[in-house]
C-alpha cells in the first residue's frame, strides 16, 4: 500500500481567537487535491471540533491528518487533563467549558458528538493527568 | 436566490460580500457554534446574533452561503476583514431572526 500524504499541525493552546487555523488549512489542502466537497466538509468540521476541544481543555496539542487512497485519518493528541467519563462527554449537551467559552458560542456539549457524527469511526484513548488521543476515520469510498 | 440579490433588498445590508453569486438553499438559525456546525447545511443562510471571530471559521467550515447578523448586530472591522479573506459573505439586518427567516422563506422558493 502506498504511503499516506500527511499534514501535521501544532495547535496553539493559548490562542482561542485564532483557533481553527489548522482545520481551515486542511480544508484548503483537500480542496486543492480535489476531494468531494461533502468529505471535505466532514473532515474539516470534525477536525475543528477537536481543535477547539484541545484549545479549551488541554492548552493545545498536535494534529495529524493522513490521506490514504480509501480513507482520511485525523489524529488529535494532547497532554491535557484527560476525560473523566467518556460516556458522559459523548452526550449532546454535556460540557465542562467555562462561562467565558460559552459566551463565545462554544461549550454547548456538541464537540465530541459532532466529531462522531461526521466521522465513520472514532476512538478515544484518554488517561487522567496524562492526555487524550482521538483518532477519527472518514472513508473515501 | 443568490446572496448578492438578497442584499439588493432594503431589509438587508452587505457587511462583506466576497462571493455574491452563492445560492441560498435554505435557512439555519443558531448561536451555539458547535450546534450550528452539526446542523447547518451547505449553502444555507445562517442567521445569528453572534459576531465574534469564531463565526467566520464556523461559516467557512460548514460552508454556508452567508451569515446574516440579525437584530442590527454588526461586525468589528477586524472580524469583517477576516470574513472577507475567508470568502464569507456577511449581511446585516435590523430584523429579528424569526422575521428574517420568514422573509427568506417567502423569497427563496
Amino acid at each position: 500500500m502506498s504511503e499516506p500524504l500527511v499534514f501535521h499541525f501544532d495547535i496553539d493552546g493559548e490562542d482561542f481567537i485564532s483557533a481553527g487555523q489548522a482545520s481551515i488549512q486542511i480544508k484548503k489542502n483537500l480542496r486543492r487535491i480535489g476531494l468531494d466537497p461533502e468529505i471535505i466538509r466532514r473532515v474539516s468540521i470534525a477536525m475543528y471540533e477537536g481543535e477547539i476541544n484541545m484549545v479549551i481543555h488541554a492548552k493545545g496539542g498536535e494534529a495529524d491528518v493522513k490521506l490514504y487512497e480509501d480513507r482520511i485519518e485525523i489524529i488529535l493528541a494532547d497532554k491535557g487533563p484527560g476525560i473523566k467519563n467518556i460516556d458522559e462527554a459523548m452526550q449532546e449537551g454535556f460540557s465542562t467549558a467555562s462561562d467565558t467559552i460559552r459566551s463565545l458560542g462554544f461549550g454547548a456539549g456538541m464537540g465530541l458528538p459532532n466529531m462522531k457524527r461526521y466521522s465513520d469511526e472514532m476512538e478515544i484513548n484518554t488517561e487522567i493527568g496524562v492526555g487524550t488521543t482521538v483518532r477519527m476515520v472518514i472513508k473515501l469510498a | 436566490m443568490t446572496v448578492g440579490k438578497l442584499c439588493e433588498l432594503s431589509e438587508f445590508e452587505a457587511v462583506c460580500l466576497p462571493e455574491p453569486e452563492r445560492e441560498i438553499n435554505g435557512v439555519y438559525i443558531g448561536d451555539l457554534l458547535s450546534w450550528v456546525m452539526g446542523r447547518a447545511r451547505q449553502d444555507n443562510a445562517w442567521i445569528t446574533i453572534m459576531s465574534n471571530i469564531n463565526v467566520a471559521a464556523v461559516a467557512s467550515l460548514s460552508d454556508v452561503s452567508c451569515v446574516i447578523l440579525a437584530e442590527g448586530v454588526t461586525l468589528d472591522d477586524d472580524v469583517a476583514s477576516t470574513a472577507a479573506q475567508k470568502g464569507i459573505n456577511v449581511i446585516s439586518t435590523s430584523f429579528a431572526a424569526y422575521e428574517t427567516a420568514l422573509l427568506l422563506g417567502s423569497i427563496i422558493q
